[in-house]
């Protein structure tokens, strides 16, 4: 495999005081999905910006199919579909209209009706950008990515504020874009896109990766395979206390306790181990059990797990 | 090249598809024009403050400021006493003015006291008194109305008395197009109708569209930055050439107007100006990021010109001092070459100062804003 994108020691400061990006490193493989996660304010966008040559970093390197952005850039244009966190397209403009603009500025475009079709824009294709639902202006954003055949393809939080069905429909067309061999590098913050979609994850917050791998294996790493979640009365003294938390941590099984919106969560190993023990200690300290979930970790209890927050939290 | 060659592009092609087409050189450019005239014909608010309104504007104050026949001189006559001499002079007096030069006077048999009243309100610019064998000419010479009234009742009194002019002389009236007001006015309604749209066709267009961050997303694409610009200006000066067309022909047709210069002249002024004031436009357009920011700055690039370029009067009312600037603003330039070239037939070569003035705005600030400029 070959390294389509690479970035290292990546910094961007705004105005010599804000620090959006510190110190990032990446290595993506061509034929790779490849995500970045994390809360609003991250450093996500700028990041991408920047691996778009669309920024300029402070400093740090980039190398996008092994060429730099000081010497190549015109040449690496033809090779990327890149799709902005909210670009509003000219709203007189027909669909069809639009995505024959954007394949004009490309040496060899696809043909636009092959590509309206693929992203099921062609009933649409005479109608007017400001007619477009949400779904249909994304779709419609990701196909002026897609008409200059990119090899790569860069989707800056493309479902965000999109209904269940239009996000489906999106990562359909992602995934078939994947499997016809292109790269595709996405920044997000909902845990079931990344969790779905992509080979490979870096989790960053506040400029920086803090953990990175395959859904799978950061679930495995840092979340536990499983979360036990329960709630006991009031006549105990409180749940939350370090004391009362680090005596959970001691049940069979158990890996982490975190205090979490007034319950307890245990990441667990092997909860019909933890279960049992639990209910018993429970008893003998004769407070009753008001809630008890439990429930296959998600990369949400990994990010809780490395940064003591939620992801959607503001 | 190598790294590009290596590795496959995504494969897509159906056999038996033709083949994909190859983009040529110009296409961005074709396409970016072809979106922004369809853009520009989509929008009524465009077709309305490009077209429609200048239109008005010039048929409003056309229709305003029209030339009507001079008004008749209003010229009391009072008598002084009911003497035979007064009352036979004063009916001969009235009956001179009345009918010797048609429409020219307009006299009235006034008591004293009465034609006094009425001068003093401005309802009269003469007195003609008539006291027994005398004749007295009661006027104000600070009105320069009643001044003239003197002078031309005396003249037809004496004439019609019988008094033969020394020095023979010929009189020819003139109120030709070409001299009137509406003719000053067009070609001063097509230069700021060019400033007008030349700033907000660029202007607000470019910052639209970095609010929108549609400038990003294009610099995202391998699209010649160049061409994007020439592209914008283009869509202008197809715009101009509907603009003063219109204009012009609203002029002739509707207003009689005699267009001297070659069309040649007038639409190569007009490119002139398109280009000067889209370079303006892109300047003042380089770096804001919102349209409310842009606007303030707008109208505070165009506010002195509206006032002294000599769109509705001329800036020879100006102060001589400031004369020097005010022909340096670029307006200025724009409209006198305008007028001079189709009111007098100007040729262009005799113009060149005007032309340099317009070249210098534009070049100037299209450079300013090419090293400012921003596309995020």
């Amino acid at each position: 495999m070959t390294v389509a994108i690479q970035c290292r020691d990546l910094r961007k400061t705004y105005d010599g005081k804000v620090e959006a990006v510190r110190g990032l490193n990446l290595e993506i493989q061509t034929g790779e999905c490849f995500g970045l996660l994390g809360p609003n304010g991250a450093g996500k966008t700028t990041t991408i910006e920047i691996l778009e040559g669309l920024l300029e970093p402070t400093s740090g390197e980039v190398s996008i199919l092994g060429h730099s952005w000081r010497d190549s850039a015109r040449e690496m244009r033809e090779w990327l579909g890149i799709s902005l966190q909210e670009t509003r397209l000219s709203e007189k403009l027909s669909v069809r209209e639009t995505v024959e603009l954007f394949a004009s500025f490309y040496r060899q475009p696809r043909s636009c009706d092959e590509v309206l079709e693929e992203l099921q824009l062609t009933e649409k294709a005479d109608a007017w950008v400001g007619k477009l639902s949400g779904g249909q202006r994304q779709r419609l954003a990701v196909a002026t990515a897609l008409v200059c055949n990119p090899k790569i393809l860069f989707l800056d939080e493309p479902t965000t504020g999109l209904d269940p069905q239009s996000r489906r429909q999106l990562w359909d067309i992602i995934r078939e874009f994947q499997r016809a061999g292109g790269t595709v590098l996405l920044t997000t913050h909902y845990m079931d896109e990344a969790e779905r979609l992509c080979d490979r994850l870096a989790i960053v917050d506040h400029g920086q990766i803090i953990a990175e791998g395959s859904p799978p294996d950061l679930i495995e790493r840092l979340g536990g395979h499983h979360v036990v979640e329960f709630a006991v009365g009031v006549n105990t003294t409180g749940n939350s206390d370090g004391a009362a938390l680090e005596a959970w941590r001691k049940l069979p099984s158990v890996e982490s306790v975190r205090e979490d919106d007034g319950m307890v969560a245990l990441s667990v190993k092997e909860p019909h181990l933890t279960i049992p023990a639990l209910l018993d200690a429970i008893g003998k300290q004769g407070s009753e059990l008001q809630h008890l979930t439990t429930r296959q970790a998600s990369l949400e209890d990994v990010f809780v797990r490395l940064t003591g927050r939620h992801l959607r939290e503001e | 090249m190598s790294v590009a060659e290596q590795i496959p592009a995504v494969e897509r092609e159906v056999p038996g598809k033709r083949p994909p087409k190859r983009n040529g050189r110009w296409s961005g450019y074709r396409h970016l024009l072809l979106a922004r005239m369809l853009e520009l014909k989509r929008e009524p608010e465009v077709v309305f403050w490009v077209f429609v309104f200048p239109l008005l504007l010039a048929s409003g104050l056309g229709i305003a400021f029209r030339n009507k026949p001079a008004d008749a001189v209003p010229v009391a006559i009072a008598r002084q006493d009911t003497s035979q001499p007064s009352l036979f002079i004063s009916s001969q007096i009235q009956f001179t003015l009345t009918h010797s030069l048609p429409h020219a006077f307009k006299p009235q048999l006034l008591t004293s006291d009465d034609a006094r009243k009425g001068f003093r309100l401005g309802r009269y610019d003469l007195i003609v008194e008539v006291d027994g064998r005398d004749i007295r000419y009661v006027y104000d010479p600070a009105r320069p109305e009643s001044v003239l009234a003197k002078s031309e009742v005396d003249t037809a009194l004496q004439t019609a008395a019988g008094r033969k002019d020394v020095v023979a002389t010929t009189i020819v009236t003139t109120s030709e197009p070409g001299s009137r007001y509406i003719d000053f006015l067009i070609p001063g309604l097509l230069g700021m109708n060019l400033m007008n749209s030349g700033m907000w066709g660029i202007g607000f267009a470019l910052v639209d569209m970095r609010q929108r961050k549609l400038l990003k997303r294009f610099v995202g694409t391998p699209m010649r930055r160049g061409d994007f610009l020439l592209a914008l200006l283009s869509s202008r000066l197809v715009l101009m050439i509907i603009e003063i067309g219109l204009l012009l022909a609203l002029g002739v047709i509707v207003f009689h107007m005699k267009v001297l210069g070659s069309l040649f002249a007038i639409l190569v002024l007009g490119s002139l100006g398109a280009v000067c004031f889209g370079g303006i436009g892109l300047l003042t357009a380089s770096r804001a990021q919102k349209i409310e920011s842009v606007s303030g700055l707008m109208n505070l690039v165009m506010m002195p010109m509206w006032i002294f370029s000599g769109v509705f009067f001329s800036y020879e009312r100006f102060p001589a001092v400031i004369q020097p600037l005010i022909k340096a603003l670029p307006l200025t330039a724009l409209n006198d070459a305008l007028r001079a070239s189709i009111l007098e037939g100007t040729p262009l070569i005799h113009q060149w100062p005007r032309l340099l003035v317009l070249s210098l705005w534009g070049g100037v600030s299209f450079l300013l804003a090419l090293k400012w400029f921003r596309w995020t």
